[in-house]
């Protein structure tokens, strides 16, 4: 089976088909970031890095980068506005209220 | 090797003798027989298969889609009611175009609660894209899983081989049994080029919007299509290999016949008793047996059909409201051509009723009787 | 084509002697055909087998409407459903008793032979004083009248189609091929 591609595939005829529904491609192509109205923003002085915004991100277009605060290894929540659709769940769960928004301009 | 055996472990033969690889079934009368054998084969080590056992027969089907399309060769069995509740995952199988081989025993529909034989139940199947072989004995059954396999990985389709219930399922009957290392010459391993691999994830069967859909289903046709002449090939293949060839219908005495008695399973095995009295009797009369009922052999039955008076189709199997399941598809088969006869239908042996040699030459006899075609319909052995 | 219709009652083993006589016809080479009249296997009930033995394959799928003999491995059957139905003149009857063949009446002509099946299963210890099983017994006396098979043969099928017992089982059978009496 070939490897999957990182762009989207059209299908001129059925002679470029798989016999199946099968994926060939990643959604890395679809850049999901256009659909947002509200851009939500992490307020890193409030941040307790406890990674409950990561885990609910639906996308998942939140990424965590490995950092280093008072000598232990904790995990520093990115926001990544390419694929954030703005749905709102990381700023509802936040449990310290560190991700704010602002409207996206245009 | 001999050996006196009932249709539902032929049909365990011939999974085990295609090495399939994950058997997943869910008991049912009369197909119980065919995974007690399969399941001992399991334990004890004669086939070296993964035996799922399941909650009910949409999860058996389910599980036979998942294994086949990590490209492993699947076998289950089911009947009637078990058959219908898989119906979902028939057409599942199809669309991911996993190549599942089934035995499915015809057994007629419930209510009333009954266990004999009928047709109806495979027949309510024949738009999900499977292709059916509808088999006269028990060796035919056995040689059929075999072939099944060889054909179904060729065009991704699943296959289901099909017997009467007890007519063949509990019959004991004389079978060659095929070597081993002949059925691995003749079916080699299968391979799978779109497959279920943790190395290289792909989603399948997601959304697949109507600018795909639709090509989807033309690539279904094409491939149900292109079985049709890989049945006669396959079936070439094997009767130089086993010496008993196989084709997509059998006919019997057809050379200067003016009638034709067309049926399908062991209601035309019957029938070759029938045209044999007849024969004797002087009446031109042959058989055209349909084996492979999906695909549909339109063209060999055209062409069969071209040069006689009349055509008797025998149904053991009703689409209520309309008429026999084969008449129907050999009267639709038939519509365009210039050259074609008056076609009549029967309906006998539901439920099991028996369907003997006597049986068949009283529909003969009848339906010589008749100038035309009156009804689509002539009840044969219905008190009414 | 040789089409045998046997008679007995659920728990007797008629379907298995249908099932042990194919397979000792199969072993001579023929092409053989066994079932029972399905769905109706149950203890106590009158039940039906059939056996067809050929040459050649055997196409024919129904029921044996007309046999070329009859077994009956439950004597208390005669008279309370018809039994002989079909069977062509000249046919045997064999059949489960105690008594001589000239005992035994059928309306037509047929021949009649008997086999003390149920006292030799008994005397072997095959089923129970209320449920003799009396099938091996009675295929002993089956081959003999109609010359199937010789005995070796039967013996090899007795002993790879009975559950248990084997050696009873093969007792009764040689028992019952030697104290067979056929003729009218």
């Amino acid at each position: 089976m070939p490897k999957k591609s990182e762009v989207k595939i059209i299908f001129e005829s059925i002679k470029d088909m798989p016999p199946l529904a099968v994926s060939l491609y990643t959604m890395d192509y679809n850049k999901t970031g256009s659909w947002r109205n509200v851009r939500p923003i992490i307020d890193y002085d409030k941040c307790t890095y406890c990674t409950i915004c990561w885990k609910f991100c639906p996308e998942p277009s939140i990424d965590l980068e490995k950092i280093e605060v008072d000598g232990k290894e904790k995990f520093k929540p990115i926001i990544n506005y390419k694929y954030c659709k703005g749905c709102g769940i990381c700023w509802t769960e936040c449990p310290v209220d560190a991700i704010y928004t602002e409207e996206e301009s245009e | 090797m001999r050996k006196v055996i009932i249709g539902n472990h032929a049909l365990s033969y011939g999974a085990m003798l295609s090495r399939a690889q994950v058997i997943a079934a869910y008991p049912i009368t009369p197909q119980t027989e065919v995974i007690e054998l399969l399941s001992e084969m399991c334990a004890n080590g004669e086939l070296d298969a993964k035996f799922i056992k399941v909650e009910s027969e949409h999860s058996a089907m389910t599980a036979c889609v998942g294994a086949s399309a990590t490209g492993v060769r699947t076998f289950t069995a089911t009947s009637a009611q078990g058959l219908a509740l898989m119906h979902e995952v028939l057409h599942w199988a199809v669309g991911a175009r996993t190549p599942v081989v089934m035995g499915n025993i015809n057994r007629a529909m419930a209510p009333p609660w009954t266990i004999w034989t009928e047709q109806t139940d495979s027949l309510s199947q024949r738009d999900t894209g499977w292709m059916q072989i509808y088999c006269q004995n028990n060796q035919e059954v056995l040689d059929s899983v075999i072939q099944a396999y060889k054909v179904a990985e060729q065009v991704k389709l699943p296959a289901m081989v099909i017997l009467a219930a007890f007519v063949l399922s509990h019959t004991s009957e004389t079978v060659e049994m095929p070597e081993q290392e002949k059925v691995d010459e003749f079916l080699p391993p299968y391979e799978l080029e779109y497959k279920i691999d943790p190395d290289d994830p792909h989603a399948f069967g997601g959304l697949t919007g109507p600018d795909g859909y639709f090509e989807l289903r033309y690539i279904i046709q094409k491939a149900i299509e292109d079985a049709i002449p890989k049945w006669e090939e396959v079936g070439e293949e094997f009767g130089k290999l086993f010496g008993r060839s196989y084709g997509l219908v059998e006919t019997y005495k057809i050379e200067d016949a003016k009638e034709l008695i067309i049926s399908s399973a062991t209601v035309a095995s019957t029938a070759r008793s029938a045209i044999d009295y007849l024969r004797e009797k002087g009446k031109k009369v042959g058989l055209l047996r349909i084996r492979v009922f999906r695909p549909f052999p339109a063209e060999k039955v055209k062409s069969l059909l071209s040069a006689i008076d009349k055509a008797i189709v025998i149904d053991r199997n009703i689409s209520f409201g309309a008429s026999g399941i084969f008449y129907q598809e050999v009267k639709a088969a038939c519509y365009n051509e210039k050259n074609k006869p008056p076609i009549f239908g029967v309906i006998t042996g539901l439920g099991g009723r028996d369907v003997g040699k006597k049986d068949i030459i009283d529909i003969y006899e009848y339906v010589m009787k008749q100038d035309k075609v009156e009804s689509d319909i002539i009840w044969k052995g219905v008190r009414v | 084509m040789v089409e045998i219709r046997l008679h007995g009652r659920g728990g007797q083993g008629t379907v298995v002697a249908a099932k042990i006589l194919a397979d000792a016809m199969s072993k001579i080479g023929k092409y053989v055909q066994a079932f029972p009249e399905y769905g109706v296997e149950r203890r106590g009930a009158p039940v039906k087998a059939f056996i067809r033995i050929d040459d050649d394959i055997i196409y024919i799928k129904s029921q044996i409407y007309e046999p070329d003999n009859l077994v009956i491995l439950e004597p208390a059957l005669i008279g309370t459903i018809d039994l002989i139905y079909g069977l062509k003149e000249g046919g045997w009857i064999i059949v489960n008793t105690n008594k001589d063949p000239a005992e035994m009446k059928f309306d037509g002509n047929y021949r009649i032979a008997t086999i003390p099946a149920t006292k030799i299963a008994l005397k072997h210890h095959l089923g129970s004083k209320a449920a003799p099983i009396v099938n091996t017994a009675i295929l002993g006396g089956v081959i003999k009248i109609l010359e199937l098979c010789d005995l070796d043969t039967l013996v090899e099928a007795v002993r790879e189609g009975v559950p248990i017992k084997e050696d009873a089982n093969v007792a009764a059978t040689k028992e019952a091929f030697e104290s067979t009496k056929g003729g009218r």
